[in-house]
């Protein structure tokens, strides 16, 4: 008997859906316990994360943002993985699961459309069918990444309803995984969603930081004081932080985005703000609501950390005291952005910018001091969105 | 109170309209549940609106929708509950985190003190939801559970155990809304319900006709709950909502009593 899958942080996570998906989540986590296990299903996944995705990503030590910074900063290089984010590492490992579980069709929810583009890889590569519930707002302002899908085979799907952004794509995908539940599986993006969910993307995005540490190891002969990585969902964050938990002296930072300003009540950051716990698709955790418990509308110029929920593990991780979460702005995250292209020659999503950010507002003073930052996308999807800033 | 209303329904199946509470406005869904009253339902599903309900498809998310823009809120349809319990049995269906959101232990007495009889929590299966059965026991309020096509024996067995006032037996593997040829299957999943629970079984999810409502009892379900069909017709509705509900709900009573 395989070990199970934790359902709860301490008091988040759960499984708050409708009763038609309970079976179909237990069939998941017997079928991610045994997959996870055996020696076919790694030896495939590795396989394809080093031929295809071009794992492992490189370990580079900024060398102009370490002056900047005036202490080692090290960038984890997810944004030269094949499809220009971490998303490939959890979009191969479960349609290969789902292909296991005998799925002949595979959905999955998009918000930029990184993880779309991911899944629609996958889907490409492994030969299944593919649908991407999109918000049709983000199928304007994301339009390249809908082509790409489109090249792949895949069928995006437009959401029309509430904000038509991540929130309500996440919605519009649940919903057809409720009415298709026999044939299809649903590839979420992020860590978060009902059990097994959360445990899945985690153990699928840990190979961020199982490199990273070994990598520093190598280069540096001990580790690091800051691990720090920007949250929307929190996948690339609890990737990255999973590895160095049992490292006392490493501190874990998770960075969310502040959009206007916390205050403004426009941004995404439901770990920062605190507050009364909540339920959002599928799962307890930290979220943006209002005091009767209605969803509100998150805020950030990067969509990919425009989203008012989190996921579970990382509000643990905060309760327990083990990370810290704090907030950029969008006008910060911007002048990271800059920041990265001129001193390093490298265009960062702006998902990503918002950790360069972080580390840029707060040099680390200790004699010790070194840095590693996930740069968890490439910002070619947001030029765009850059250049109409003023 | 439920399981009266269930005995005493004078067809071969009780009677069970789904409104959203505050749609098209507070005074407006009162009227619709009293038109309901009035042309034959044994009981009601009262939607208290939600941003994002997962388990309902588009015409009932986008009442909820607009009911919540119209500035429903869930004291004020906890309120209409209370008005309209007066009259006939009335049954909540609320998503978890409205239910938190209140606190679970004073969201149950609240229903209790305006004489609610029972709550539905779409997103709660069993494994999340032993607080919330026993604040609902401890104040008399009935905690109905969903099972669906696609939950094994042994589930459905455990579900049926812990259900109280009667089992929302989901009819298709899907979310709420019309749709055809409903009829084909029923028998199975409705023995299947009535094969595990003590409690009265009632079908909802797809029931949008006379026809389909009469083949749900003629399947020997108990109830039947019709949602998405009366939302559109208030939806629709130029001028008077409630009698345009009320006309589609004495059709389908009299499917059920033909």
């Amino acid at each position: 008997m395989n070990a199970p899958v934790a359902h709860r942080f301490g008091p988040y996570g759960g499984q708050y859906v409708p009763e038609t998906l309970m079976p179909a989540l237990a069939e998941l986590e017997a079928a991610w316990c045994a997959a996870r296990d055996d020696d076919g299903y790694r030896a495939e996944l590795d396989l394809l994360l080093n031929t295809y995705v071009g794992r492992p990503s490189p370990l580079y030590r900024a060398r102009r943002l370490s002056d900047e910074a005036g202490h080692p900063v090290y960038l984890k290089r997810e944004d030269l993985n094949h499809t220009g984010a971490h998303k490939i590492n959890n979009a191969l490992g479960q349609v290969l699961l789902a292909l296991r579980m005998g799925k002949t069709r595979i959905i999955a929810e998009t918000g930029a459309g990184q993880h779309g583009v991911a899944t629609a890889t996958a889907c490409a590569l492994l030969g299944v069918r593919c649908v991407v519930y999109m918000g049709a707002e983000d199928i304007r302002r994301q339009r390249p990444n809908v082509e790409r899908m489109g090249l792949m085979g895949a069928e995006v799907v437009p959401v029309e309803m509430g904000a038509r952004t991540l929130k309500e794509a996440v919605s519009a995908a649940i919903r057809d995984w409720v009415a298709n539940v026999g044939d299809t599986h649903y590839v979420i993006g992020s860590a978060v969603g009902p059990a097994p969910f959360p445990s899945i993307v985690r153990d699928l995005q840990r190979v961020i930081g199982d490199e990273a540490r070994a990598q520093v190891l190598e280069a540096e002969g001990r580790l690091p004081r800051r691990v720090i990585a920007c949250v929307g969902g929190g996948s690339n964050a609890i990737g990255t932080f999973i590895p160095f938990a049992d490292d006392a002296g490493v501190e874990l930072i998770g960075v969310e985005a502040a959009g206007d300003g916390l205050d403004s009540g426009r941004h995404g950051a439901p770990l920062t703000v605190g507050g009364r716990g909540g339920v959002l698709h599928g799962s307890y955790s930290a979220i943006l609501q209002d005091d009767e418990g209605q969803i509100l509308d998150a805020h950030s110029i990067s969509a990919g950390l425009d989203y008012p929920g989190s996921g579970p593990e990382h509000a643990w991780l905060r309760d327990s005291g083990r990370a810290r979460y704090e907030a950029i702005t969008d006008a910060d995250a911007l002048a990271a952005f800059r920041t990265v292209c001129e001193l390093e020659g490298i265009i960062p999503a702006l998902e990503s910018s918002h950790a360069i950010a972080w580390l840029l507002a707060n040099p680390d003073p200790r004699p010790d001091a070194m840095d590693i930052v996930c740069l968890s996308g490439r910002g070619d999807k947001d030029l765009a969105e850059v250049l109409s800033q003023p | 109170m439920i399981a009266e209303a269930f005995a005493k329904a004078p067809g071969r199946a009780a009677l069970m309209p789904y409104l959203m509470g505050g749609f098209p406005t507070i005074e407006a869904s009162v009227e619709i549940g009293l038109a309901c009253a009035e042309n034959g339902a044994d009981l009601l599903e009262l939607g208290i609106p939600y941003s994002d309900p997962l388990a309902d498809g588009p015409v009932i998310h986008d009442a909820g929708t607009r009911a919540l823009a119209a500035g429903a809120t869930t004291g004020a349809v906890l309120e209409v509950a209370g008005r309209l319990a007066q009259r006939i049995p009335v049954v909540v269906m609320c998503y978890a985190n409205l239910v938190y959101a209140r606190g679970v232990e004073a969201f149950a007495a609240e229903l209790s003190e305006r004489g609610v009889a029972g709550m539905i929590i779409p997103d709660l299966p069993f494994e999340e939801g032993p607080d919330f059965l026993a604040a609902c026991d401890a104040h008399g309020i009935a905690l109905v559970p969903l099972v669906a096509p696609t939950t094994p024996d042994a589930r459905l067995a455990a579900i049926g155990e812990r259900a109280r006032g009667f089992l929302y037996t989901v009819s298709v593997t899907g979310i709420t809304g019309e749709r055809t040829g409903l009829a084909q299957g029923l028998d199975g999943v409705i023995a299947r319900a009535k094969a595990h629970t003590d409690v009265p079984v009632a079908l909802g999810f797809g029931i949008s006709t006379a026809e389909d409502a009469a083949a749900a009892a003629a399947a020997g379900a108990d109830g039947v709950i019709v949602g998405s069909r009366l939302v559109r017709a208030a939806a629709e509705a130029h001028g008077d909502p409630a009698a345009a509900v009320g006309a589609v709900v004495r059709e389908l009573s009299a499917g059920l009593t033909r």
